[in-house]
């Protein structure tokens, strides 16, 4: 059983070994009749990615690598794989047309052996091999066009996090971060963090959380923003929340938290007002003073 | 495909410190510091597991009388992160309940030494018996 | 150089200290019994703590500078804590920790500015217990 799977093997490399020109010539006249990846992907860009598919085949059999799993296990031939469904990825080709394209290189193998391998029984065996060698790549061209989907998924989240928590410098010492739409704890915690992180670097006095665009809070939420509010006063900057919507306000009132150490202004416009007024207030000495003066 | 991974995952370098005294707890905190820079951890998550290593292992050198922190490098993708296990041979903690919740203490500190680092950890199991000391293991994702 | 190898400064009536990027178990006691010792021989009116360096605070720590505060209190002077890095404050609020009693600034500079005017009802401590 062995000696059959490894004169298999042997057979596929010899024919492939021989005829790579002619495999490499049939596939890429199937891929330019074909629909899905016909102009999107060069002929010049074909050739090189069906030679490089071939050569790494023919390295992986004829490498001590156990057939079982053979496109996972040889490393040149599993990024070969990989790097062609990335590549063609990007350049808007569907995942069934990469599969597709794959299989096709397996029917070119194929009908070489067919003309190559007299041997009834090896041909077989061959073919069988064949096959089971190119399904498992054609699934992991699958498997990395969804991991390629993942990350940018991924990505995107990332940057839309970081978009919609913006922090904006709105006075001399005042920052505020205006909050739109539904904040969720992980949300919660990015503006915490983006938030402590502005007051430090613009050594701002007071920050501003503005909540008139949130519908509404979950319990995990509002402990989030009292633990800003909590976190921003350790560091020695006062924070103000403005547009606290009645059902927002409700909830705060049921979790029991005491708002009387907590400075809150209807608007934002209101906020801006007091944050001005505390700045002014706080000021150092020497700067107050170099600004009224023309020389300093 | 998850053979790799998995392969990968028994990888993960681990190294172990003695915990005698309290010269010890400043080289804990530099051990876990430095592996929360390798790992890739941000800022905040940097000082949450150091503070929270700090914690146990002041814990471990005053309450159970001294034992290792290991620190285990958590490798496989898509999820990286650090497990640190801090064990002592010591008496065990008599009222777990208790200890867990702020303001209890037998000791040093503000009694929120436990119940404080498990709020900083993404993981946090306990193990505590007078036979067999305490164990406590934590262990924080990056990101 | 003090007994705990923290400097502590006099500018007037303000006594302050500048916290190196650790804080050990036997330096913070011996940093505060030699500020009380410093406080009550200068009849200082004002500590500064300048922690702008300072990046791990635990419950040990906050327990010894919440007791600075109080002994500072009881000798007539105040206690503000000046430039807590972002991620300290954060890991302190998560652990429980509000550091009742303890006045906050952004630096030094407004430490200063802050102690300038006299105390107001407006000025409260730095952190309330949030959980």
């Amino acid at each position: 059983m062995l000696g059959e799977r490894q004169r298999a093997r042997e057979e596929i490399a010899r024919v492939v070994g021989a005829h790579r020109e002619r495999i490499v010539a049939a596939w890429i006249v199937a891929q330019e009749g074909g629909a899905a990846t016909a102009g999107a992907v060069g002929g010049e860009e074909l050739r090189e990615d069906a030679e490089t598919l071939v050569s790494c085949l023919l390295e992986a059999l004829t490498s001590p690598v156990p057939v079982e799993g053979l496109v996972a296990r040889s490393a040149p031939l599993k990024s070969a794989v990989t790097g062609l469904s990335h590549r063609w990825a990007r350049i808007g080709v569907s995942a069934t047309a990469i599969a597709r394209a794959v299989f096709s290189l397996k029917d070119s193998c194929a009908a070489i052996l067919a003309e190559e391998t007299p041997d009834l029984e090896l041909r077989l065996d061959a073919t069988e091999l064949l096959c089971r060698i190119f399904d498992d790549a054609a699934l992991l061209t699958f498997q990395s066009y969804v991991d390629g989907r993942e990350e940018i998924i991924q990505r995107q989240n990332r940057q839309l996090l970081e978009i919609s928590t913006p922090v904006v410098r709105l006075w001399r010492g005042v920052l505020a971060v205006p909050l739109i739409g539904t904040l969720d704890s992980g949300r919660a915690q990015i503006v915490m963090e983006s938030l402590l992180k502005g007051i430090q670097e613009h050594e701002a006095a007071v920050a501003i959380i503005d909540i008139t665009g949130v519908p509404t809070v979950d319990t995990a939420v509002a402990q989030h923003l009292m633990q800003t509010v909590a976190a921003t006063r350790l560091m020695g900057a006062d924070c103000i929340l403005s547009g606290i919507r009645p059902q927002i306000a409700q909830m705060i009132a049921r979790l029991g938290i005491d708002l009387s150490e907590i400075i809150t202004r209807s608007s934002l416009a209101d906020a801006l007002t007091a944050a001005m007024r505390m700045v002014d207030d706080l000021r150092p000495a020497e700067e107050a003073r170099s600004e009224s003066a023309l020389i300093p | 495909m998850s053979d790799s991974r998995v392969a990968t995952a028994g990888e993960g370098r681990v190294s172990s410190l003695p915990i005698r005294a309290e010269d010890d707890l400043l080289a804990a905190r530099h051990a876990v510091r430095a592996a929360t820079l390798e790992a890739g951890f941000g800022l905040v998550a940097q000082t949450k597991l150091v503070t929270a290593a700090s914690e146990l292992v002041r814990n471990c050198y005053v309450h159970g009388g001294g034992g290792k922190l290991v620190i285990e490098h958590l490798v496989p993708p898509p999820r990286a992160g650090l497990r640190l296990t801090i064990s002592d041979q010591g008496p065990g903690i008599g009222d777990l309940e208790a200890a867990l919740t702020d303001g209890y203490s037998t000791g040093a500190g503000l009694g929120h030494g436990l119940g404080g680092a498990r709020r900083l950890v993404d993981e946090f199991h306990l193990d505590t018996s007078p036979e067999r000391g305490t164990t406590v293991v934590i262990t924080r994702w990056v990101n | 150089m003090s007994a705990s190898e923290i400097p502590i400064l006099r500018l007037g009536t303000v006594l302050l200290a500048g916290l190196g990027s650790e804080l050990d178990d036997k330096t913070a006691v011996l940093f505060a019994d030699e500020l009380s010792r410093q406080v009550a021989d200068t009849g200082a009116r004002a500590v500064v703590l300048d922690i702008t360096k300072l990046d791990v605070i635990d419950s040990f720590a906050a327990r010894i500078l919440v007791e600075i505060a109080t002994m500072a209190r009881l000798l007539g002077a105040r206690v503000v804590l000046a430039g807590m890095r972002y991620p300290v404050a954060i890991t302190l609020v998560e652990l429980g920790l509000g550091l009742p009693g303890v006045l906050t600034a952004l630096s030094v500079e407004h430490a200063l500015k802050k102690l300038s005017t006299p105390e107001s009802p407006r000025e409260r401590p730095g952190g309330s217990r949030v959980r």
